[in-house]
């Protein structure tokens, strides 16, 4: 449930000369997302067709309008007139729960073990902390469709590789400071990798493109080998040091 | 608009070189996804292509990053070249920049290595023709998005492009950019700053650096953005929670040395800034070669505002 706003302490920052920051918040809580949410709905209706970009991301709305239609200190106007009588969005507008079927296994997880090791838990624990806890999307990022998700067990909680991967497989689920991801696409990338998931998380044919968006709760679901291998994942192991 | 009546390849690449890259205007509407913007580096120099050859904003030209290409043309076209002067040349003839021209059947045109600027950009009357990726035809690499192909990948060898047949308005828009429109890369670029809200963050020695240092570009320069070395910035603050980052973004990372954002950027980042370059000040930095020295200089969002709406003025008719 939301809670009461720090609104009056909300501020707009420049960003150039066709966006501005809305900064709602300092820390990064679920509860900040019902009201990135209201105000990205509220920014589309006012700004209309002037309206090019939103960005929300953990804390902060990025605005970005056509410099043709409206200037920038009309814009701040317009957003100042948002912030003025914004409310959080009720449960009714909370995102889409999505559940992704992973395979959690040393093979695909190479960080597997080391989590547990740090948590002075077993794997199978670890497995259980990270799947058993329904996680909100903050941010998408870093590569097209790449949500970032938390908060993860404060037990998981691990510092990002030292040397990062040239090339994590697509469907990695990875762990980061208290957060978690599962990546898209093969990328390069510093996180803990857990296991891998069968979600086609970002597809051009598909309508709206990227599984998730912010503001969407998420869930990890344990699976088998087999059903992993049956819905389409791919079980190449990761080389030991790639 | 374009018309799709005459798709047959009608150029055909003879030598890729090391990087060129179908762009339009840049991706829009799907920041929120992570996607990325895409698009010319140095929109005015695109814009003034696409306007010598008549297309409308928007139209997809050629990003030629640093030379070394050869086309050999399937039928005569009507062309225009801006941006960086590459040394291009029709079968060894050089060829005038920033105005119509037309390239004949079966002459190779050659772009050989940056006089001065990095990008030149080659518009052909009608536009090239690809299919639209998230609703652009901008190419980006990293995310094997847009493009010829729709996988985002710079041209090859052995490509055939095709190009749009034009409306038979072939007198549409100026045949030569005036004198002044046209950007004398050879200057040491000058680059409009707006003040953004970390500013005030940074340490007043800092400030009085970052905009009385000539600053160098550095090596580490490419479509995602591009690294100044000079005086050590120092801010207060080192990282922020990630949030949206914007095209011409001036972010500072803890060694102090500031990192222009352009089009390929990530589309969340977690460093102060000192404020965002204006759209133009942004096109004349993806013109710097390595080495080559900048200043910041501050200006008001009232100015650069007026120069960006002055630039898209010439292009009103045209635009969507």
């Amino acid at each position: 449930m939301s809670r009461t706003p720090a609104l009056h302490r909300s501020t707009l920052e420049s960003a150039g000369l066709d966006s501005w920051i809305v900064r709602l918040f300092e820390d990064i809580d679920e509860h900040n997302l019902p009201w990135l949410s209201a105000l990205s709905r509220r920014c589309e209706q006012v700004f209309g067709g002037a309206l090019v970009d939103l960005v929300p991301s953990y804390t902060t709305l990025l605005v970005v309008f056509d410099p043709l239609r409206v200037s920038p200190s009309e814009a701040r106007t317009m957003l100042l007139r948002i912030l003025a009588d914004l409310e959080p969005d009720d449960s009714s507008h909370e995102g889409q729960v999505h559940e992704l079927h992973t395979w959690y296994d040393p093979r695909v997880g190479p960080e597997l073990s080391r989590v547990a090791e740090q948590a002075g838990m077993t794997v199978s624990d670890v497995i259980d902390a990270h799947s058993q806890q329904v996680y909100r999307v903050f941010a998408l990022g870093f590569a097209p469709g790449f949500a970032f998700m938390g908060l993860t067990d404060p037990r998981l909680e691990c510092a990002r590789l030292e040397t990062p991967r040239r090339r994590v497989p697509p469907g990695s689920v990875a762990l980061a400071g208290r957060q978690t991801a599962a990546y898209p696409a093969a990328t390069p990338g510093g996180w803990n990798l857990l296991g891998r998931t069968s979600a086609r998380l970002f597809d051009r044919e598909r309508k709206g493109f990227s599984l998730m968006r912010v503001g969407d709760q998420v869930r990890f679901v344990p699976v088998s080998r087999e059903q992993f291998e049956r819905e389409g994942g791919d079980t190449t192991p990761m080389e030991p040091s790639s | 608009m374009n018309q799709k009546s005459n798709p047959e390849p009608c150029i055909r690449v003879l030598r890729a070189g090391p990087l060129a890259l179908l762009q339009d205007s840049g991706r829009f509407g799907v920041r929120h996804l992570g996607v990325t913007q895409g698009g010319p580096a140095d929109l005015y120099s695109w814009a003034w292509a696409n306007h010598l050859t008549g297309n409308p904003w928007g139209t997809a030209n050629l990003e030629i990053t640093f030379g070394g290409l050869q086309l050999v043309a399937g039928r005569d076209l009507e062309i225009a070249i801006t941006g960086a002067d590459m040394g291009a040349t029709i079968e060894q003839r050089p060829v005038p920049l920033w105005q119509r021209i037309t390239w004949k059947e079966g002459e190779i045109l050659a772009f050989a290595a940056p006089v001065s600027g990095l990008r030149a950009y080659l518009a052909v009357c009608g536009g090239f023709v690809a299919e639209p990726v998230l609703g652009s035809v901008a190419s980006v690499t990293r995310e094997a998005l847009g493009g010829f192909c729709g996988m985002g990948t710079k041209l090859e060898t052995g490509d055939q492009l095709s190009v749009y047949s034009t409306r038979g308005e072939p007198g549409d828009g100026p045949l030569q950019a005036p004198r002044d429109a046209i950007p004398d890369f050879r200057q040491p670029a000058v680059l409009d700053l707006l003040p953004g809200a970390q500013i005030a963050h940074f340490t007043g020695r800092s400030l009085f650096d970052a905009f009385n240092t000539w600053w160098q570009v550095d090596d580490r320069a490419d479509r995602m953005g591009v690294r100044l070395t000079g005086p050590r910035l120092q801010c207060q603050i080192s990282t922020l929670v990630s949030e949206g980052i914007n095209l011409g973004g001036v972010q500072v990372p803890p060694d102090g040395q500031p990192i222009v954002l352009l089009n390929d950027r990530q589309t969340i980042g977690g460093y102060p800034r000192l404020g965002s370059l204006s759209p133009l000040a942004a096109s004349r930095l993806a013109q710097c070669l390595p080495r080559e020295r900048v200043k910041l200089v501050a200006r008001s969002s009232e100015a650069a505002l007026k120069q960006y709406r002055g630039f898209r003025a010439l292009f009103y008719e045209k635009s969507r």
